[in-house]
């Protein structure tokens, strides 16, 4: 699985940017609705709670709002939509040779450090994106450029608050 | 007004799952191909060694904003039926702060660590189960943040309804900025990169 020797370098950021920009006018234009990442998070962890703690979950009004949608928890376009980013972000990093086992660290970061960062991380944004109902998909990308005065705050919020803690994690990322 | 095609009922709901597909599978391979499923690419943003992240956001909220305004003026997208993230001002923004730590300290965010993970990223596959794990937390302690979650409620609010500027000259606006910002962008690389030279 080692193509590293033959990793091409990334596209042009202002080109995908602008590819990036259609993809989600062509979601617009064919659903009516943007793009999201963290609405298939909270879905799929709706689903599971129902399937494994059913009681506990429909007393979640976060949970029985998911879970009271037309068609079932797990028929929700976020689902497929996130299953398909899977497979086209294989896809590009396959025929760019970038598909690679790896941990990506900063240079002073143990391995064991930066999983548990990394679950940290994830842990703190999912609670941070269900509040904001959305994350960098859903409301910066999506309601950003539909002009959303929420998604703009939800975006101006979540950059402050990462410069203001970068300086402290140095030791993680340089 | 011919669009949404969805809205105006060209399709059904399963094949909308279809689309799904294909629109997601069209959002990774970009954010692939930008290099977005790299932790140390997307944290160099916040140590302004790397402004990817900044520039490929931008383009994409730009291209996709200018589009749908002019789709709109044109008549061929109906805008009353895109949905609008609904705003609700201090959860959003209070779960923007929460989760701009979290994107520092993981240094990918939900989408992007899909990516990751996919592309055999162990920190992204990592970052996946915390995102699972405090969504899943959150979802299950939620009685108690109820109140707040549906606190300041706004409803479809957009910035030409917040400024009663017209929506053409606050989309003005916002090109402006990104392209001022891309511009501070390249000067802000170009130091970097000419400071690394001199050591």
């Amino acid at each position: 699985m080692n193509h590293s020797r033959h990793a091409q370098p990334y596209s042009n950021p202002y080109l995908t940017g602008v590819g990036l920009g259609l993809v989600l006018l062509a979601s617009f234009v064919v659903m009516g609705r943007g793009l999201g990442a963290s609405g298939a998070f909270a879905n799929t962890a709706a689903g599971l709670a129902a399937a494994t703690a059913p009681v506990r979950a429909q007393a979640s009004p976060l949970f029985a709002g998911y879970l009271s949608a037309d068609g079932g928890v797990w028929r929700e376009w976020l689902i497929f939509e996130i299953v398909g980013v899977a497979i086209g972000g294989f896809a590009s990093a396959f025929v760019a040779g970038r598909v690679k086992l790896a941990v990506e660290r900063g240079p002073r970061m143990s391995l064991h450090a930066r999983l548990v960062t990394a679950f940290g991380g994830g842990a703190v944004m999912g609670f941070g994106a269900v509040l904001a109902r959305g994350c960098t998909s859903g409301q910066a990308l999506t309601g950003g450029a539909l002009l959303s005065v929420g998604s703009w705050l939800f975006m101006i919020g979540a950059f402050a608050a990462a410069y203001v803690a970068a300086p402290f994690l140095r030791r993680a990322w340089l | 007004m011919t669009a949404p095609l969805y809205e105006y009922g060209l399709f059904g709901s399963a094949t909308g799952l279809v689309v799904a597909l294909g629109i997601g599978a069209a959002f990774g391979w970009c954010l692939e191909r930008a290099g977005m499923g790299s932790a140390r690419k997307l944290a160099g943003q916040f140590y302004l060694t790397d402004l990817t992240v900044f520039k490929v956001m931008f383009s994409a909220i730009v291209t996709a904003m200018l589009g749908a305004f002019w789709l709109g003026r044109l008549g061929v997208l109906d805008l009353g039926r895109v949905y609008v993230p609904e705003t609700y001002v201090v959860p959003q923004l209070v779960g923007g702060l929460v989760f701009g730590v979290g994107f520092a300290v993981g240094g990918l965010c939900p989408g992007t660590s899909c990516v990751a993970a996919v592309t055999g990223r162990g920190d992204g596959l990592a970052l996946v189960a915390g995102m699972f794990a405090g969504v899943l937390a959150t979802g299950f302690a939620f009685k108690p943040l109820a109140a707040f979650y549906a606190s300041t409620p706004r409803g479809s609010f957009t910035i030409p309804q917040l400024t009663h500027l017209p929506y053409g000259l606050v989309v003005l606006a916002v090109v402006a900025m990104a392209l001022g910002g891309f511009r501070a962008a390249e000067l802000i690389e170009a130091r970097q990169a000419a400071r690394r030279i001199d050591r």
